[in-house]
């Protein structure tokens, strides 16, 4: 019994556990699959986004800065082109009043005027220094300004040591012709690029085409920094702008734009460390991240005790089953029972009734004053050898229901069918004689010994006799019980009758529990379903066929190994009875019995 | 003329129809010692061919269980052939409850096997009085439609 109970303490235990896995892999693996397809695809979304608003600022800005250049140019260029050989004071005078009408214009960007000759001497100056007569015979911007009709240098500190950047043109097509130069204010610029913010860490800056800075970095950011930047920038860029992920010797990753000019070889460029621009989208990772670890504790704790409850549940029911199932076989038993002991009290009474009448007789007898008194002898011997030979046939009837009884007190044994089926046909010849029904068996020899409990065998065979004396009614007819071995080794027992038959839409429905045909109060519909019960339990089959008008046929399958099919609370008293499993087997002749 | 007395009582006849031929022939035995006229037929077939053959039989005291034509199925045909014959059913206690439908298709009355001989006298000579009673109603009603035919 204590295997038992472990074993079913195991199974509710695997149950638990199966619908513990079961409900974490339903709802778990649909939100990590959800949570992480969505997070995926959402940073996908977010770092384009990131990506296409960094690249529409940079594109923006270096169209206002190319803008800005290229409105400085013309500003010069029409300077230029006013411009005639004036000599110097008269070309002094042009230069101030210029510069004054520009700055009137522009404000402090422009920050000097100058006319530098074909030797690099300035010979004209408007401005705030005193640079009439420098020589820039040497400088970068002159030499390279010589060549094209107009020229834009790079940022450079110059003779004073202040950044700042020369606007050159060519004031004729000459080569001695002089060139006037006008001085940007870097400062005004600057502020050009230095307004491009984005995040904590997103800064703008320009460099020249070998990567040189020509603004100055935001406040806080070193310009060394800034120039590491500019030397890991790309400087293969074709087109307009074109972005891409860097990671510097830290390992931090850098979003990267970069854009180039259409005035001057410059490229403006961006960057911004990733996790920054990404920070919003972390922010809503974290938040998501702390909703799915909630949902995931919800669903462990559901996990965890909702399968226990279920369980617990499924165990109550089934013991409530079990008490329930035990009481329906007891009913049934006691049914079926019932219905033989009335055909057997129906068998005594006739008995009794005879001796109770050879009593009176023998005191009629006594009573009278017979005139032969040997005559009165042999009526006295006649009546006590009537009343002898009465009591014995009442003695047969209790031993047979003695033996059916006792059979009931066995829970398990090893059993020949055949003896059952005799035994059973005995007990019910009676009663089918009175229903006009004769009983043939064809028992067939060696058959296998079955572990079975002798009762539930009784209960098998008599509830299947008396359904078909009831369903044959008074017509009567034939009952033919016979046993043959079985494949794969058992016993199989085809039980037919030529009564009424089963009508098609019963048949699906005769081992039903409370099915029945019978008038209210005749039958409680237990007995097939029963019967369906014991063989399915003990490992068996029961088949049916049934022809209206021609007769019933069951044919029942008992295994002989039955060592996985047996009810639990009968497992130790299956192995208590192992030594007696091997028993010889015994020969039997075909016999048929008819009874009627 | 609810009693009887014994010199009716001898007059009456009765049938016993029971395939235990043991009781039926002891209980015969004794009723004759009583005078009374009674027969045994031991099954349903036979108890309606006695019938024809006899005619006159005041009562049949039938077995409920028996084989072949059990006991309602006889008295069905008794009460068809021969109305005026009375029935007491004779059964065992399991099968009371057809005794009793036997009586709501005309039978007298039943009797539980074993039966005490003195109950089983009373039952039948009051059967047979009813039978008696319900001849001579019967015998009055074709005189009186004689003599209403010749007035």
């Amino acid at each position: 019994m204590d295997n038992t109970l472990e074993d079913r303490k195991n199974f509710y235990h695997i149950l638990a556990r199966k619908m513990r896995i079961l409900i974490l892999a339903v709802s778990l693996i649909p939100l990590m699959l959800t949570a992480g397809i969505l997070s995926y695809r959402f940073h996908l979304v977010y770092v384009e986004k990131v990506r296409a608003h960094a690249s529409e600022l940079v594109q923006k800005h270096t169209q206002n800065i190319d803008a800005f250049l290229f409105e400085k140019l013309g500003n010069i260029r029409y300077l230029a082109r006013g411009y005639k050989d004036f000599g110097p004071d008269r070309s002094r005078a042009f230069l101030t009043e210029n510069l004054a009408a520009l700055k009137d214009e522009y404000g402090d960007v422009f920050t000097d005027l100058g006319l530098v000759d074909e030797n690099g001497v300035q010979f004209a100056y408007a401005g705030p220094f005193r640079l009439e007569n420098a020589d820039y015979s040497d400088a970068k911007w002159f030499v390279a300004s010589r060549e094209k009709p107009d020229y834009i240098s790079d940022v450079f500190a110059g003779l004073r040591g202040h950044p700042h950047f020369i606007i050159a043109v060519k004031t004729g097509p000459g080569r001695s012709d002089p060139i006037l130069r006008a001085t940007i204010n870097f400062a005004a610029f600057n502020s050009l690029v230095g307004n491009i913010r984005l995040g904590r860490t997103g800064l703008a800056f320009i460099v020249n085409r070998e990567g040189e800075l020509q603004t100055h970095a935001r406040d806080g950011i070193s310009e060394t920094i800034l120039r590491d930047m500019a030397g890991s920038a790309r400087t293969d860029a074709q087109g307009r702008s074109f972005y891409a992920d860097t990671r510097d010797s830290d390992g931090t990753s850098y979003l990267y734009v970069s854009s180039t000019f259409n005035h001057i070889d410059w490229r403006m460029v961006f960057f911004q460390a990733l996790g920054d621009a990404l920070a919003d989208q972390r922010r809503a990772q974290v938040l998501t991240l702390v909703f799915f670890s909630l949902g995931c504790i919800a669903i462990l704790s559901v996990a965890l005790i909702l399968p226990r409850k279920i369980v617990n549940l499924i165990e109550s029911a089934d013991r409530k089953n079990q008490a329930m199932n035990k009481q329906v076989v007891e009913s049934g038993k006691l049914a079926s029972i019932g219905e033989l002991a009335a055909g057997i009290a129906h068998e005594i009474n006739n008995p009794v009734a005879i001796m109770v009448e050879e009593a009176g007789w023998m005191g009629d007898l006594l009573e009278d004053e017979d005139p032969d008194p040997g005559n009165i002898r042999e009526e006295f011997r006649r009546s006590i050898n009537q009343i002898g030979i009465q009591g014995q046939r009442c003695k047969d009837i209790t031993h047979k229901l003695l033996s059916f009884a006792r059979k009931t007190e066995v829970p398990v044994a090893d059993l020949q069918v055949n003896e059952a089926i005799e035994e059973i046909v005995a007990l019910t010849a009676q009663m089918a004689k009175y229903s006009n029904v004769s009983m043939e068996t064809d028992l067939g020899p060696d058959l296998p010994y079955i572990r079975i409990s002798p009762a539930e065998l009784q209960q098998i065979i008599l509830n299947l006799v008396n359904n078909a004396i009831d369903a044959m009614g008074k017509a009567g007819g034939t009952i033919r019980i016979e046993t043959r071995a079985g494949t794969p080794e058992g016993v199989v027992i085809v039980f037919s009758d030529n009564g009424p038959g089963i009508p098609e839409g019963n048949l699906g429905r005769i081992f039903d529990p409370f099915f029945t045909t019978k008038s209210v109060g005749k039958g409680t519909g237990l007995g097939l379903s029963i019967c369906y019960g014991i063989i399915r339990k003990m490992g068996g089959s029961i088949e049916v066929q049934s022809r209206m008008g021609q007769g019933t046929r069951f044919e029942i399958m008992l295994p002989v190994h039955l060592d996985e099919c047996l009810p639990p609370e009968e497992l130790t008293v299956k192995q208590e009875n192992i030594n007696e499993s091997n028993k010889p087997k015994r020969d039997e002749r075909d016999e048929i019995i008819v009874c009627g | 003329m609810n009693q009887i007395s014994q010199n009716e009582m001898s007059g009456m006849k009765l049938l016993f129809v029971d395939d235990e031929k043991g009781f039926v022939d002891t209980l015969i035995r004794r009723l004759e010692r009583r005078k009374i006229d009674a027969r045994a037929v031991y099954s349903g077939n036979d108890a309606i061919t006695f019938l024809a053959d006899n005619k006159g039989m005041d009562l049949v005291i039938l077995d409920v269980k028996m084989p072949g034509m059990d006991g309602i199925e006889t008295l069905k045909e008794i009460k068809k052939q021969f109305p005026l014959t009375e029935v007491i059913m004779l059964t065992g206690h399991a099968t009371v409850g057809s005794a009793i439908d036997g009586m709501k298709l005309g039978a007298f009355d039943y009797l539980t096997k074993p039966c005490d001989l003195e109950q089983l006298l009373e039952k039948s000579s009051a059967a047979v009085v009813r039978k008696w009673n319900q001849e001579e109603k019967i015998q009055e009603a074709r005189i009186q439609e004689i003599c209403g035919r010749r007035v």
